[in-house]
């Protein structure tokens, strides 16, 4: 699960990091408010962020034509202003695809003047199966970018999970990137809360880029997260009520909001040729091996391991209210589920959706020879695969007819 | 032979009163495992029975392993209480703890990762994995170890091993092999988790030790980079044939496909790279899932 910006920084002010001085608003009514509290705080300017799953906000563009989803504002007024041709607007950037992402919350901040710019992250490194903490001078940045021409200018730290993030790692981090005096220690500081706001809210990645030196309205300097990406392990949300309330259904697909309530893991994707799969596994590979003989999958979807009725009436309302889709193939290994009884299923579901498109079916695994008499005994049209490649080829040519 | 275990090898399964952990029990006991003890807290005393066996319930690990002699456990317990469980098998000196259990949070296995490391005694293989079969002599493999919830009757006994971190696609692989009347010596299935106990490269070193394991498949996915981690071994180390797949060649950047460790990140653990290393070790590249057994009997 993704959270926002400004609820990322929230959990970050909680375990001791420094952040800007900053208010969401979720209305018009509530922006001049916020604005009027951060100019008050000091801060000659106020910026307005516009709070989306994604990156790339401030050289993104409104689908108004406005230009740009963070701005520097330099009094209320204009603060408002822009705030007006934001919130509701749809915004596009190199991350949200065409589509792009309406805006429903902005983040009003105090302006900060930026001295020195890095980049912070703490995630997993799979190689070890401990968490690494990364750090870079080229902070607000492409990372991907820094880690390919200038891997020299990228600081890795492993931590040991037994004991946590020592000081003394902190330290080497702080002094990596140049930091002196109060602003070291600051460093460390915000470098261990940084790693425990990771490890205690089990997040799968803690991003902040940048991290900043800036010069706060008295003149004196500090090092705060200016900008904050923070992504949770969906597994261990459980245990963590108040970040699972961050949620925000409005980030997310409609379609796979609707599959994961029938326990489907279901991704949209851009093809023509949706696809039913028992496991993970054999779900990937079977849009792989559509896309390998000339179509184009329109979806992941793994049913699991049991593939009732049910969910695979559910995984055929989703599937078609996909509008792109042509043709549909159902692969599935019945390991141990009775494959007669899964045929039956689909003969229910097709019948259940009046599904007109395309249909093949390969299945394979126990007691296939009744499901195969099943599907073809049942009056619908589907076309059964023998093998993944039959099946695979057997749509392609279906949906290019 | 076999790797990991032999049809001789005695298992425990703890969670064995839970539907799912009782299900595969008892699909486990139909094939010939021997399924000596199962483990519930505050369940011992009790008995599992089925098809005329009586299975005895301990309330720990370390009792079950005292009485029964077991060398072996699935454990079928829920998420929040599955690192407590991989770590009392350890504990009680089990061989080999087999972790079924979906849905473990990363930070519960980085910390059972750690209170591994050193540990000469216990291998664990999982979390989020299908488990392990070695195929027995009788009719559709049984009397088979079956650790885990593959289906059992799709193994044949023989000379390949498969290693693979989705479940279905390991049984693909294996029913293609066993269609064309081919068998295998040990399937493991390692599990589709980002944090695992035994990695392709651990597997593929067993395999290649071993005197009756004469050919190797291995299924990689996405994400991470184990496979191009046994692909440099086996191309220093590795006298028999390997066939490999990768799947996700068509997932989007960024997205978690089905399995917690399926992702491609930051342009790394893409399906091209894991691809380019397999070729470059000289593993016969299955450029469909259903080339899979094809392409390592034309290499054998």
């Amino acid at each position: 699960m993704n959270i926002h910006e400004y609820q990322a920084k929230q959990l970050l002010a909680q375990y001791g990091v420094n952040v800007p001085y900053e208010i969401p608003a979720k209305s018009l009514t509530e922006v001049r408010p916020a604005a009027e509290k951060i100019a008050a705080s000091g801060s000659a300017k106020v910026v307005v962020k516009s709070q989306i799953h994604a990156g790339g906000r401030g050289k993104g563009t409104f689908k108004s034509g406005f230009q740009g989803g963070v701005k520097v504002a330099g009094s209320v007024d204009e603060a408002v202003g822009f705030a007006g041709k934001m919130l509701g607007q749809t915004l596009v950037t190199k991350q949200t695809g065409a589509d792009g992402r309406m805006v429903q919350t902005l983040l009003l901040a105090a302006g900060a003047k930026i001295k020195k710019e890095f980049y912070l992250a703490v995630l997993l490194n799979r190689e070890t199966s401990r968490p690494l903490i990364m750090a870079s001078t080229e902070g607000g940045m492409d990372i991907e970018e820094v880690a390919e021409k200038h891997p020299e200018k990228i600081f890795k730290e492993t931590i040991d999970p037994a004991v946590g993030i020592m000081p003394y790692q902190a330290r080497k981090i702080s002094a990596a990137l140049g930091l002196k005096g109060d602003l070291f220690n600051t460093g460390v500081k915000l470098i261990t809360g940084v790693y425990n706001t990771w490890w205690e809210c089990d997040a799968s990645m803690v991003e902040l880029n940048p991290m900043a030196v800036v010069e706060l309205a008295d003149g004196k300097e500090t090092v705060m997260a200016l900008d904050a990406k923070i992504s949770l392990d969906d597994n261990a949300l459980y245990r963590h009520k108040n970040i699972l309330e961050m949620r925000d259904l409005n980030e997310e697909a409609a379609l796979e909001i609707e599959a994961s309530k029938f326990n489907l893991n279901y991704i949209k994707l851009d093809g023509s040729i949706a696809c039913l799969v028992n496991g993970a596994g054999l779900a990937m590979a079977t849009m792989d091996i559509i896309q390998h003989f000339g179509g184009n999958p329109a979806n992941f979807l793994d049913v699991g391991g049991g593939a009732s009725k049910e969910q695979v009436t559910a995984a055929f309302k989703i599937i078609l209210s996909d509008p792109h889709v042509k043709g549909i193939l159902v692969n599935i290994f019945g390991g141990i589920m009775d494959c007669n009884v899964i045929a039956t299923g689909i003969v229910a579901a097709v019948k259940e959706t009046g599904l007109k498109l395309p249909l093949v079916v390969r299945l394979e695994g126990n007691n296939v020879a009744a499901g195969k008499k099943t599907l073809a005994e049942s009056g619908v049209a589907i076309i059964t695969g023998d093998s993944m490649a039959d099946a695979a080829q057997k749509v392609v040519k279906a949906v290019g007819k | 032979m076999s790797i990991l275990v032999t049809t001789n090898t005695k298992v425990l399964v703890q969670g064995i009163t839970g539907s799912f952990g009782a299900k595969h029990a008892q699909l486990s006991i139909d094939y010939g495992t021997q399924i000596v003890a199962g483990v519930t807290p505050g369940k011992g005393g009790q008995f599992f029975e089925h098809g005329g066996k009586k299975v005895p319930i301990f309330d720990t690990v370390a009792d079950a392993v005292k009485q029964t002699g077991a060398t072996a456990s699935a454990v079928f317990v829920p998420p929040p209480f599955a690192a407590d469980a991989i770590l009392e098998g350890a504990d009680a000196g089990l061989d080999l703890v087999v972790a079924i259990t979906e849905g473990i949070p990363v930070r519960d296995m980085v910390r059972v990762k750690r209170a591994l490391q050193g540990n000469t005694k216990t291998r664990l293989i999982g979390p989020n994995c299908p488990g392990i079969v070695t195929p027995g002599e009788g009719k559709d493999s049984h009397g088979g170890c079956r650790i885990g919830i593959a289906p059992g009757y799709i193994h044949k006994k023989g000379n390949i091993g498969v290693v693979s971190r989705s479940g279905t696609l390991t049984y693909e692989a294996v029913w293609q092999l066993t269609s064309r009347g081919v068998g295998q010596s040990t399937c493991v299935g390692i599990g589709g988790d980002p944090v695992n106990g035994t990695s392709h490269l651990d597997v593929i070193k067993l395999f290649n030790a071993d005197p009756e394991t004469t050919g190797l498949i291995m299924i990689g996915e996405i994400g991470g980079s184990a496979e191009e981690e046994a692909a440099e071994w086996i191309k220093k180390n590795c006298k028999k044939p390997v066939a490999g797949f990768i799947a996700g060649a068509t997932a989007p950047p960024g997205r978690r496909m089905g399995h917690a460790g399926a992702i491609v990140s930051g342009g790394k653990g893409t399906a091209a790279a894991k691809i380019a290393a397999f070729k470059d070790a000289g593993i016969g590249i299955a450029v469909t899932p259903s080339e899979m057994a094809d392409t390592l009997l034309k290499m054998m």
